[in-house]
C-alpha cells in the first residue's frame, strides 16, 4: 500500500512569553526593549511549550486514522501543521495527494456576497479551479437545497442554509486526504452528523482520512488505527480498540482524588482550592461508579480573608460536552464567608449520568450580579467512570447495545392500556 | 432522517465522476506536498504564486465586488472621492494660499496629482489592513499570505482607471493635451505606485499581525504624505535643496513623472526620479523580506 501521510520527527514549539507580547502593543515592547538595553531588566523568563514533540507517524492510502488525547495533548497542532496553517519548528511531513479538511468549512465566505459569489470564492479559497467549480455548481447547489437563494447575500441566509451552501462547497472538493477535527467542527446536531456520514463515505471510497476526536465512540466505529498524543508525543500508536481501551483505563481524565499544597493551590487572593475527588455514598475515593448509587464530587478550599460570600461550583463534562453546571444555592452561603477551610459535596442523584468518562471542572465563584465572578477555576480536575453492569435497575433495562446522550436519566413513565 | 442515506449515494456518485475527471486535472493525486521547518532565509517561491493565481484573481474580485456594495452612489464613489479631494485642493492651496503650479494649469495639475495619490492611500491602507481583515483565513486554510496584500494594492486599480475619464474630461476642458509620446511613459510612473505601495504594505501588514497600532500610524502618515509628494504642488516650482528631500519619497517621482507624462508637465530631473525608482525597489524587497521571515509565525501570533 502506498503511504498518504508520513510525518518524522514533527515538533512545534511555542514561546509563551512571545505570545503575551503578541496581544500587548508597540510600546510595551519598545519599553521592554529598552529596559533590556539599559541592562534594567534581564532577558524577560521566555516558556517554551512544545505542543508538538517528536511526532512521527505514517498513515497508508485508504486509511482511517483517529487521533486522541486530553486537551492540550497536541491534537489540534498536527492537524494545523498538516493543513499548513502553521510550519513545524522541527521535522518533516510528505502528504501525497490533495488534502480537504473540515475545518475549513465556510472559510472565507463574505455576508456581502451571493450565494453563488461565495461559491466561486469559497472554492478558490479551498484549492478548486475555476473550470472544476463551474462543473461542480449544480451538484453543489442541488446538494445544498439553495436553488431559490442563489443571488441573494449570504448575510440573508438562515444559519442552516449557510451552514448547508458552505459545507456542500467543502464536500465537493474531492480531497484525497481528508482531515477532520472534531473539536472545530462547529454546528448542531444534524451538521455533526454529516460530517461522520462523510467521513464514513470516504473511508468507504478507500480514502485517507485523519479524524481528531474527543467522542471516543466515534473514533472506535470510525477508526482502523488510533494514536493516541500524550503531553505532545505519540504515547501510543496501534488498532483503535486496543488504544481506546488503553486510554480510558490509564490517561482518560486526571483521576478522581486531587489536591493541592498551600504552594501551588490555584486560587485567588481570597479563595485556595484545596482538593477535589469523586466519593461514594461511603465517603470512599472511587474511579468506577455503579451508574445506579449516588456519586459525590467534594471540593475542599480555603478562604483566606474576610470578603463576598463564595459558594462552590461545578460542571460536569461528558462526551466532550457540557452535560451541566451546577452551584450550591443553600442560603449558607448568602452570608459573607469566614476565612476557614470549607468542604462541600454535591450529590450526583442514581441513573442520571450515561456511561463512560465523566470529567469534573471545580470553581469557587461568588455573584457579583448580573456576572459569576470565578476566582479559582480547575479544567478537568478529577475524573471518573460510569458503569452500567447491566443487572437490570438502570434506564437502558435488558437492552445491551448502545446508548446515546450526556445523560440517561431513569424516568417515571405513566403508561397504560388505552383500547 | 431518511435524506441522509440519499444524500450519501449522491455524494459517492458524484465522487466517483470526479475521480474520472482526474487525470485532465493538472492538480491531480501525484502531488507530493512536503512540509519542513520555515527556511532561515526567506525565499520568493514564484512558482507557488503562479500556482495560486486564481485565487489571487478571485481575492481581487471579491474586494471589488464588496467594496461599494450597498452603497447608494455605488461606484461613482471612485470619481467623487478625488474629485472631492481635488476641489479643496484646488480652492485652499490654490486660491487662498497660492502655491506654485509650475507653468502647469493648476486644477488639471491637482486633478492629476490626486488620482496617483488616492490609489496609493487605497493602496497602502488595504495591504496593511489585508492580513488582520482576512484573520479567519489566515488562521484557517494555507495559501501563500503575500496574495492578500498584492491582492489589496490590485483592487484600487479599479477605481484609478475609472477616475482616468474625469481627468480626461477636466484636461479637455481647460485645453491641456499630453506633450507627445512620453505619454507612453505614465504607466511606468504607475508601476512605481504600485510597487511602493506593496513594498510598505507586505511590511505593514507583517507588523501589524502583532502590533495593531500600525492601524492608527497610518492615517497620519497618509495626511502629510501629500504635501510631502508634491500633490498640490509642482515640485520643480521649489527649491532644489528641498526637491532632493522629497524625492526620497517616490510618490513624488509618480506624481511629477505622471504629470510630465499626461499633462505635459516640465520634466522631472532624471536622477530624482533615479532616486524615488530605487527607493520604489528598495520598499518592495524590504517589505519581502519583512513579510516572508514572518509570514511562518503569522496564525500563531494573529
Amino acid at each position: 500500500m502506498a503511504i498518504a501521510i508520513e510525518a518524522e520527527g514533527l515538533s512545534k514549539r511555542y514561546r509563551l512569553g512571545e505570545f503575551q507580547a503578541a496581544y500587548g502593543t508597540l510600546r510595551e515592547s519598545m519599553v521592554h526593549a529598552m529596559r533590556r538595553l539599559t541592562g534594567k531588566e534581564h532577558q524577560r523568563d521566555v516558556k517554551e511549550l512544545w505542543a508538538l514533540d517528536d511526532v512521527s507517524f505514517s498513515v497508508e492510502e485508504g486509511e482511517v486514522l483517529g487521533v486522541i488525547g486530553r486537551n492540550g495533548a497536541g491534537k489540534s497542532t498536527l492537524l494545523k501543521v498538516l493543513t499548513r496553517i502553521t510550519t513545524p519548528t522541527k521535522g518533516r511531513v510528505e502528504i501525497r495527494g490533495r488534502v480537504g479538511s473540515l475545518l475549513e468549512v465556510g472559510t472565507g465566505f463574505h455576508p456581502e456576497l451571493t450565494g453563488r459569489e461565495n461559491i466561486y470564492l469559497n472554492g478558490a479559497i479551498l484549492g478548486m479551479k475555476r473550470r472544476e467549480i463551474q462543473q461542480k455548481l449544480g451538484d453543489m447547489v442541488e446538494f445544498s437545497g439553495v436553488e431559490g437563494f442563489l443571488d441573494t447575500p449570504v448575510k440573508r441566509y438562515s444559519s442552516g442554509m449557510y451552514v448547508r451552501l458552505a459545507f456542500s462547497v467543502a464536500a465537493h472538493l474531492e480531497p484525497e486526504i481528508l482531515l477532520v477535527d472534531e473539536v472545530l467542527a462547529v454546528g448542531d446536531a444534524e451538521f455533526q452528523r454529516r460530517c461522520i456520514g462523510r467521513m464514513e463515505d470516504f473511508g468507504a471510497n478507500g480514502r485517507t482520512v485523519l479524524f481528531v476526536s474527543h467522542n471516543l465512540q466515534a473514533v472506535a466505529q470510525l477508526c482502523d488505527r488510533v494514536i493516541l498524543m500524550e503531553h505532545g508525543r505519540v504515547a501510543m500508536d496501534g488498532p483503535s480498540g486496543k488504544v481506546v481501551a488503553h486510554y480510558l483505563q490509564t490517561s482518560a481524565g486526571a483521576g478522581s482524588a486531587r489536591s493541592w499544597d498551600d504552594l501551588d493551590a490555584p486560587g485567588d487572593d481570597l479563595v485556595r482550592l484545596r482538593a477535589v475527588r469523586i466519593v461514594d455514598a461511603d465517603g470512599e475515593t472511587v474511579d468506577y461508579v455503579d451508574v445506579r448509587e449516588p456519586v459525590g464530587i467534594e471540593i475542599a478550599f480555603r478562604v483566606l480573608r474576610d470578603g463576598p460570600a463564595v459558594l462552590p461550583k461545578l460542571k460536569l463534562v461528558a462526551d466532550g460536552r457540557i452535560a451541566f453546571n451546577a452551584m450550591d444555592v443553600h442560603p449558607r452561603w448568602e452570608e459573607p464567608s469566614p476565612p476557614g477551610e470549607y468542604v462541600a459535596t454535591a450529590w450526583i442523584p442514581p441513573n442520571l449520568l450515561n456511561e463512560g468518562l465523566v470529567s469534573i471542572d471545580a470553581a469557587v465563584c461568588s455573584i457579583r450580579s448580573p456576572k459569576l465572578h470565578h476566582h479559582v477555576s480547575v479544567h478537568e480536575a478529577v475524573s471518573f467512570h460510569v458503569q452500567d453492569p447491566a443487572e437490570g435497575g438502570s434506564a437502558r433495562g435488558s437492552f445491551t447495545g448502545q446508548w446515546r446522550g450526556v445523560v440517561r436519566p431513569l424516568l417515571e413513565w405513566d403508561a397504560e392500556r388505552v383500547r | 432522517m431518511s435524506q441522509v442515506p440519499s444524500t450519501l449515494e449522491e455524494r459517492a456518485g458524484a465522487s466517483t465522476t470526479g475521480d474520472a475527471a482526474r487525470p485532465a486535472d493538472s492538480n491531480g493525486s501525484s502531488r507530493v506536498t512536503v512540509i519542513k521547518p520555515a527556511p532561515r532565509l526567506p525565499r520568493l517561491a514564484f512558482s507557488e504564486l503562479w500556482h495560486y493565481r486564481e485565487l489571487l484573481g478571485t481575492l481581487v474580485w471579491r474586494d471589488v465586488v464588496v467594496r461599494y456594495k450597498q452603497t447608494f452612489l455605488g461606484i461613482a464613489w471612485a470619481i467623487l472621492v478625488p474629485v472631492f479631494t481635488a476641489v479643496v485642493y484646488i480652492v485652499v492651496f490654490g486660491r487662498f494660499a497660492d502655491f506654485p503650479d509650475g507653468g502647469m494649469k493648476y486644477q488639471v495639475l491637482v486633478l492629476a496629482g490626486v488620482l496617483p495619490m488616492q490609489y496609493f492611500v487605497s493602496a497602502l491602507t488595504g495591504s496593511s489592513m489585508s492580513l488582520a481583515a482576512n484573520l479567519n483565513l489566515v488562521t484557517k486554510v494555507y495559501f501563500p499570505r503575500t496574495l492578500l496584500p498584492l491582492a489589496a494594492v490590485l483592487v484600487p486599480f479599479v477605481d484609478f482607471l475609472v477616475g482616468i475619464p474625469v481627468l480626461v474630461a477636466c484636461m479637455a476642458f481647460y485645453g491641456v493635451w499630453p506633450g507627445g509620446l512620453e505619454v507612453l511613459t505614465a504607466p511606468l510612473f504607475m508601476g512605481l505606485a504600485v510597487v511602493s505601495a506593496l513594498g510598505a504594505g507586505l511590511f505593514l501588514s507583517a507588523i501589524n499581525v502583532r502590533y495593531r497600532d500600525v492601524r492608527y500610524m497610518i492615517p497620519v502618515f497618509l495626511q502629510v504624505l501629500p504635501l510631502l509628494s508634491g500633490v498640490m504642488y509642482a515640485v520643480q516650482a521649489i527649491p532644489e535643496k528641498w526637491q532632493w528631500v522629497l524625492a526620497c519619497n517616490p510618490m513624488t517621482a509618480v506624481v511629477a513623472g505622471w504629470r510630465w507624462a499626461v499633462i505635459d508637465g516640465p520634466a522631472p530631473d532624471v536622477w530624482q526620479t533615479a532616486l524615488g525608482f530605487g527607493v520604489g525597489g528598495a520598499l518592495l524587497i524590504f517589505g519581502l523580506a519583512v513579510f516572508r521571515s514572518s509570514e511562518p509565525r503569522f496564525a500563531d501570533t494573529i
